[in-house]
């Protein structure tokens, strides 16, 4: 039986072999969809890992806390309204969470930093120096400020890279040199490690970084010492965020004396509730361009079995010699799905090849990020021969449910 | 030791919409081991309808029909292909060879559904062409071939499954005399020097005068069987 399979495929191939041009636009629908198939979910791929980058540039493990809606004698403030967190809450936090490996804290404003005769708007952050470590921020020269220059507020800055490339001329060395920040002069010690965009696309380098007590005292102005913008915490392992927020919540709810009946004047969200959101985006774009690319590949079934449909009448004759010199039914009809699988085989090959070439074009043309793992160029060509064995069984059967006498006399 | 083709009593009816047609009422015949027998009648008489149920690509309604002590007539699709791959060799009148294929590949068919390793079919394939004086054409296709050479190929591949019985339809049919007279002279040789049973189909009397036996349907019923002298095929040359 096995060799009867092997010649069987051998003259498949020359059967189709004898037709090219019929052989090769059956196979145009399944190429298409095969290609597709790799190339959509490439694109998809691409996208899901760009997001998930992003979100692993966050730092690892960070949980953020923002100030949330205050109600005061029924009015609802708006979220981030009024400051509700503080410094202290940051430090009693750290105290009293033993899970959390680190807290941080931080307040921005956008303001105008001047550097000789170049100016520049940008995200000045006052922040805590376990701020930066907690954001996984890496420097290219310098380094970050300490728990000194934060308690004696000392006029030092951490720029961002597109700040630094706004500020200073190609070739300038940044550190030691001196920027003023709303007129207040700063002493540059460190350049940060480009981080591109974040999550939700914005340009994360373009950024200044100085000390929260100098922002407070001498850049920004403040309500009262120690409101903060936001909260910054991380775990040591990703299991343990759940259990730290719920203790997190905790804590803060008892600081700022909320009854059980009032909603939290602060929201919490991990890096992992972030990711969540950004992977269902792309899990909606991949299988939409998924679903899309079947339907092409059933579309080139169709073509398929059309075509081996013509192929079983024209050959009825043929298939009646057949039957006479001893073929069985189950010979006939293994030999046809033999040919509309090696056509769809054919095709998936030829398939894979235009989609590794389409998600390349479609990295180098529209400068999307594409990835091609090996587990979706096997499924697209076990796929299409998935196509042609379902497509092909109909035009199989036919055939070799011929009557032979009937199909001898056939003209 | 038992005949090889014994049919009996076998009847084949067709219904078309609300009529009934009778294509054979009760054919007794028996064939031994070694002969060369012409089924003649004219058209509608049965003959083909014979040929096929002879050939186990169809069934009787009645009757049994006993291919070296095998009733047929019980047997499933599958076990009539294997009969048909085995012990049956057949040739047409309009050839039925596969086209856009070799003549070798064409007489490899029956070897190839046996599943037999493809080294093997292509050495009995191409004996059996020289068999019938076709060496040198193996990669010929049918197009390339003239009707003579065609019917030859067809032999061919009707010997290369060594049959216990070969089944011709009209043969010379399509042929002219002089092909006809080759292909003939072929058969009889097969018949004569390997002892090959032959079972030939013709409305012409000069080709049944090849044969040792001649059976005349009519109506669906036999109507002669008659064993012919030695030496008639002299017939032919009157013809021609």
């Amino acid at each position: 039986m096995t060799i009867f399979l092997w010649l069987t495929a051998l003259n498949a191939v020359r059967v189709l072999s004898r037709n090219r041009l019929r052989t090769g636009l059956t196979m145009l629908g399944i190429v298409v969809g095969v290609g597709a198939v790799i190339a959509m979910v490439s694109i998809g791929e691409g996208a899901k890992t760009a997001v998930a980058e992003r979100v692993a540039s966050m730092g690892t493990n960070v949980i953020l806390i923002l100030p949330g809606a205050v109600t005061t004698s029924g009015v609802r403030g708006g979220q981030g309204g009024t400051v509700t967190l503080t410094t202290a809450d940051a430090v009693e936090l750290k105290k009293r969470v033993p899970l959390l490996r680190e807290t941080g804290w931080a307040r921005r404003d956008v303001m105008q930093v001047v550097n000789g005769h170049k100016n520049w708007n940008t995200t000045v952050n006052g922040i805590s120096p376990s701020y930066l470590s907690i954001r996984g921020w890496s420097f290219v020269s310098g380094g970050p400020f300490t728990q000194q220059d934060l308690e004696t507020a000392a006029r030092v800055a951490v720029l961002g890279q597109t700040a630094v490339d706004n500020l200073f001329e190609p070739g300038e060395e940044p550190v030691g040199a001196t920027i003023r920040i709303n007129h207040v002069p700063f002493r540059v010690i460190g350049v940060l490690a480009p981080k591109g965009q974040s999550a939700e696309g914005l340009d994360q380098d373009d950024v200044i970084f100085i000390p929260f007590t100098t922002a407070e005292r001498k850049v920004f102005g403040t309500r009262f010492f120690g409101a903060v913008g936001a909260l910054f915490a991380s775990t040591e392992r990703p299991e343990d965020l759940d259990q730290a927020v719920a203790e997190i919540r905790e804590v803060l709810r008892q600081r700022h004396r909320l009854q059980p009946n009032q909603d939290d004047d602060f929201i919490i969200r991990t890096q992992v509730d972030i990711g969540k959101v950004h992977e269902e985006t792309g899990q909606t774009l991949t299988i939409m361009l998924l679903a899309i690319a079947a339907v092409s590949l059933v579309v080139g079934g169709i073509g398929i079995m059309n075509i081996l449909l013509v192929s079983v009448t024209e050959r009825t004759k043929e298939i009646g010699v057949r039957m006479v010199v001893g073929a069985t039914r189950r010979q006939i009809l293994l030999q046809f799905l033999v040919e509309a699988v090696t056509l769809s085989m054919i095709g998936g090959c030829l398939g894979i090849v235009v989609g590794i070439l389409g998600a390349q074009a479609t990295t180098t043309l529209a400068g999307w990020p594409t990835i091609i793992s090996l587990e979706t160029v096997v499924a697209a060509f076990a796929f299409s021969m998935a196509v042609g064995l379902f497509f092909g069984l109909y035009p199989a059967n036919k055939a070799a449910w011929l009557n032979p006498i009937d199909a001898l006399r056939y003209e | 030791m038992s005949a090889l083709v014994v049919c009996e009593d076998i009847w084949k009816i067709y219904r078309l919409g609300d009529v009934e047609v009778q294509a054979l009422r009760g054919i007794d015949v028996m064939i031994q081991e070694g002969e060369f027998v012409a089924i003649m009648g004219a058209s509608g008489s049965g003959k083909s309808t014979l040929m096929n149920i002879l050939g186990c690509l169809d069934q009787p309604t009645r009757g049994r029909y006993l291919l070296r002590g095998v009733d047929v007539a019980q047997l499933g699709a599958n076990q009539l292909a294997e009969i048909r791959n085995r012990q049956i060799g057949f040739v047409f009148q309009n050839f039925n060879l596969i086209p856009r294929t070799s003549a070798l590949e064409n007489v490899q068919l029956p070897l190839f559904y046996r599943g037999m390793p493809l080294r093997q079919q292509r050495a009995l394939a191409a004996e059996a062409l020289a068999r019938v004086g076709l060496q040198g054409r193996e990669s010929h296709y049918p197009s390339q071939l003239s009707g003579g050479q065609q019917q030859r190929v067809a032999i061919a591949r009707a010997l290369v499954a060594s049959p216990s019985l070969l089944l011709a339809d009209e043969p010379t049919g399509n042929l002219d005399s002089t092909s006809s007279q080759e292909i003939m002279d072929i058969l009889t040789r097969l018949n004569k020097e390997q002892g090959m049973t032959i079972i030939l189909v013709t409305h012409e009397i000069d080709i049944a005068a090849y044969a040792k036996r001649e059976l005349v349907l009519k109506d669906g019923r036999l109507v002669t069987d008659r064993y012919l002298a030695p030496g008639v095929p002299s017939l032919s040359v009157e013809t021609t």
